[in-house]
């Protein structure tokens, strides 16, 4: 038993991490949070099982193919509901018209696809087992996800351009860094990271058009107790989120597990409005 | 000056709550079409009719909170969910014996009023993208527990919702039910809009750091906002069960949330005709054209979409004629400071301000480091320094933003309790910001107004019900502020949308708004900045008065003839130390003043 509430709460808790990780890699590029995170969760398995189970096209080409959408999503994103309110961020509108965009989205899907839930196809041809690709996928997605930004961040020269704009937008402007072509670079790669999280998720989640506001939800909550833009915050919060919510469904029920994470994701964020790994920041008067 | 004072003190301008919202001609209108709805239409349209009428019940209190007090709330649901579980459940005798229709509802109200504060106190640490999300995961959660809690509610299979007995048990007759709460819920709300609370919403929403200085405390009036909101929200949910006839868990998507949300931003922020017809329209959009439905939430997105990127006013916006005619171009500010004394009154004997060894430090920079200040009434102290001398900084720990690592802040003795923000308006001590901090879309009497918020007597319930004392204190804010506005010489502009005005009149805005607290103590923070060389003249002029009627005032400036005109004490910071203090005509010639920061 413990070990079934492992595996699901770990793998469940990479998806939340991995969404996480996406409102984390938009944020960096903007200072925006945007709704369309969970979303583009949604599309990855969406797109994954329209293009592998209905067209019948091979995994690989169905996962490339799903990640370009992913990116093209976020790029529309930045395009449509991000930069035209860039100007006057202390307004928020980005709230609202990253708000209009996911439910756009959602709405498109919940009429071209169905509104039901419909069925991911297994990705690997192999036979089920206790250790099942539905569990080790997501968490290989996740560690995929964490070596990559890591190397880029590191090691190539656009990662550390993206670090430059996330520490600091006017010098890194200054020094002539690009700033709208790495933000759109960024949007496209947090597109193709929510992305990815639906489609190694898919088993676990369906391609199913509900899942955009659950996944809005469950991954900002990584992101609000792992610190604004903190990647291993995230994971860290994600994966504990993941074996909360496993453990809570074990103990008490499905639906009274959810009512248990939205009370402690409250009563934390209430404690500490900036995030368990956060540091308070005086307003400026 | 009485006499001056007495024309002033004209008649008021827009007696009722909802005249001051653009006009009671248009309320009428809708009361009219509204009550003789039945003549023209057949039983289709009356339940649209119904329809809108309930969930303008619930809108008109979201409107409070996502209008006014600016908070995003998009899962607003959830409380009609509620209402409506609540009112079918008690009525149904299933679970608990049998109840009345209406005691049901009531109980509904106390149930939404519960629960719209629960969903609506993480504002008060929360703020916008993270109070958008707790809105949205607690509608998520409410959906759930209601397919969930089978014994109560039904599960998947739902329960029936109350039916109200004669006369309202016939369509029609349950249409005029809706119809006579709906009109009471604007009523109530329009009376909250043109109220010292509604004006407090708006600060809050557009000008908080303002609101602080005036000392409006946002939990007092953000609770009351949400037990307000979630009762009507109750209400709604028990009107829409019995409409309904019979509830699900799918009664309820998150869809209708965001109708409710958009209905509000598409009507514009600050406004209740333009929700009220936000809704209206949103309701009976999808029934001109069948195939629409499918697409209706599709439709609305678009539509928040265009509205934030397009016209971020919202229908309140196109109908705002009033601000349209041109202002007059050359206009100039001319302050009346004969007026001051009957605005200050009587000036405030013996007492200072004072900084003991004040330090402050941000990281590695000392802001502030060991300053020893004293502002006496009746005088102009002021305070100047290069840039990054500390100035601003140490005007924002007396007002209690930042908190001084060392020292104290005293007022007549008294240490002032720290970070206590709002605190500092009871004890009169009043304050300018550097970038003036106003809520564009109200007009500049408004504004005003806002400084004068925490002298009303009435409470929230009195406003919402129009009862005497919220009148009294209308009339007293009314006619203090259009002295102050007289007294800073912007009387002529006292309707003007704030947002319409030039730099320098924000200013003296700033400056009546502050008066409004009959200031012991007022703080400007470079008051003359932007302004030109004969209004720095006529400030200079309006300051002195302003001393001269008692209040003790504190200048950050760096205009070194304005401070040298009109301060009885000058002390010159250089990174956060007292470089040097003194009278004017000392520290003009005080040689390292000269070489620091004058020039010689």
């Amino acid at each position: 038993m413990i070990q079934s509430i492992v595996l699901s709460g770990v793998a469940i808790g990479s998806i939340y991490a991995l969404i996480g990780i996406t409102y984390n890699v938009m944020f960096s590029a903007s200072r925006v949070f945007s709704f369309t995170a969970g979303t583009l969760g949604m599309i990855g398995g969406v797109l994954g099982s329209l293009f592998i189970a209905r067209m019948g096209m091979p995994v690989a080409a169905g996962l490339l193919l799903a990640l370009v959408g992913g990116a093209v999503l976020g790029i529309v994103t930045e395009i449509v509901a991000v930069r035209p309110v860039l100007r006057s961020l202390d307004q928020h509108l980005y709230v609202l018209s990253t708000l209009a965009l996911a439910l756009m989205v959602q709405q498109f899907v919940a009429i071209e696809w169905g509104t039901d839930a419909r069925p991911f196809p297994r990705l690997l041809p192999t036979a089920r087992t206790d250790f099942d690709q539905q569990f080790w996928l997501p968490m290989l997605a996740c560690i995929v996800v964490i070596v990559g930004l890591e190397l880029l961040y590191r090691y190539t020269l656009v990662g550390r351009a993206f670090l430059a704009i996330a520490e600091d937008n006017f010098a890194a402007r200054a020094l002539g860094l690009p700033e709208r072509g790495l933000r759109i670079a960024s949007f496209a790669l947090a597109g193709a990271i929510g992305t990815l999280a639906g489609f190694a998720g898919g088993e676990l989640l369906l391609a199913f058009f509900g899942n955009a506001p659950m996944l809005t939800f469950y991954g900002f909550i990584p992101v609000a107790l792992g610190g604004m833009g903190n990647n291993r915050g995230a994971v860290v919060a994600g994966l504990l989120l993941g074996l909360f919510q496993q453990t809570a469904n074990f103990l008490i029920g499905g639906i009274f597990a959810s009512v248990a994470v939205f009370t402690v994701f409250i009563l934390v964020l209430l404690m500490r409005p900036e995030g368990l790994a956060g540091v308070t920041a005086q307003r400026r008067v | 000056m009485d006499t001056q004072a007495a024309q002033l003190r004209s008649s008021r301008a827009g007696a009722s709550g909802l005249g001051a919202t653009g006009g009671v001609l248009p309320f009428l209108a809708l009361l009219a079409v509204g009550a003789a709805l039945p003549l023209f239409v057949g039983g289709y349209w009356g339940l649209i009719a119904t329809r809108a009428c309930i969930y303008w019940v619930l809108v008109s209190g979201l409107n409070l909170v996502v209008g006014f007090a600016g908070q995003i709330a998009i899962g607003w649901v959830a409380l009609l969910a509620l209402g409506a579980y609540t009112a079918s459940v008690l009525t149904a005798g299933t679970a608990v014996p049998e109840l009345s229709p209406y005691l049901a509802l009531v109980i509904a109200a106390a149930v939404g009023a519960v629960f719209g504060l629960i969903v609506g106190l993480p504002a008060l640490r929360l703020r916008t993208f993270y109070f958008a999300i707790t809105t949205l995961g607690f509608a998520t959660i409410v959906n759930q527990v209601a397919l969930a809690w089978q014994s109560v509610t039904g599960g998947g299979v739902g329960v029936a919702g109350p039916i109200f007995p004669d006369p309202f048990s016939s369509k029609w007759g349950f249409y005029y039910f809706c119809f006579g709460l709906a009109a009471i819920c604007t009523w109530m709300t329009a009376n909250i809009a043109a109220s010292r609370f509604g004006r407090a919403l708006t600060a809050i929403r557009d000008a908080e750091v303002a609101a602080e200085a005036c000392g409006i405390a946002k939990p007092a009036l953000l609770t009351a906002v949400f037990l307000f909101s979630g009762a009507v929200a109750g209400i709604a949910g028990a009107l829409f069960a019995s409409l309904q006839s019979y509830i699900t868990p799918d009664a309820f998507p998150l869809d209708l949330s965001i109708l409710f949300f958009i209905a509000v931003l598409i009507g514009g922020r600050g406004s209740i005709l333009g929700p009220l017809l936000g809704t209206i329209l949103l309701t009976a959009l999808p029934e001109f054209a069948a195939p629409l439905v499918a697409w209706s939430t599709f439709l609305y997105a678009v539509l928040l979409l265009v509205i934030v990127l397009a016209i971020p006013g919202g229908i309140a916006e196109i109908l705002d004629f009033k601000n349209r005619r041109p202002l007059e171009s050359h206009r100039a500010i001319v302050p009346q400071p004969d007026l001051l004394p009957g605005l200050i009154g009587t000036p405030t004997d013996g007492g200072a301000l004072t900084l003991e060894q004040v330090a402050l430090s941000f990281g590695g920079v000392q802001a502030i480091d060991g300053l020893d200040l004293e502002i006496r009434p009746g005088q102009v102290h002021g305070l100047i320094g290069p840039n990054g001398s500390g100035k601003t900084t140490t005007l924002n720990v007396i007002s209690g933003y930042y908190l001084q690592q060392r020292g104290a802040v005293r007022l007549n003795g008294t240490v002032l309790r720290a970070l206590a923000r709002n605190r500092r308006a009871h004890m009169r001590i009043a304050r300018t910001f550097q970038t003036p901090r106003i809520v564009g879309s109200a007009s500049v009497l408004q504004n005003v107004m806002i400084g004068g918020t925490i002298d009303g007597k009435g409470t929230f319930v009195e406003s919402l019900l129009s009862l005497p004392r919220h009148h009294r204190d209308e009339v007293m804010l009314h006619d203090t502020a259009t002295l102050a506005l007289a007294a800073v010489g912007l009387e002529r502009l006292g309707g003007v949308r704030a947002d319409r005005l030039q730099h320098s009149e924000l200013r003296f805005i700033e400056i009546a708004r502050a008066l409004m607290l009959r200031p012991a103590y007022l703080l400007l923070d470079e008051p003359a900045a932007g302004l030109s060389a004969e209004e720095i003249k006529r400030l200079g002029a309006l300051l002195v008065a302003i001393a001269q009627a008692g209040t003790g005032v504190l200048v950050v400036e760096h205009h070194p003839d304005l401070i040298f005109d009109i301060c009885h004490h000058v002390t010159v910071l250089n990174l956060g130390k007292k470089l040097a203090a003194g009278t004017p005509t000392e520290i003009r010639s005080h040689p390292e003043v000269v070489n620091a920061y004058l020039g010689g």
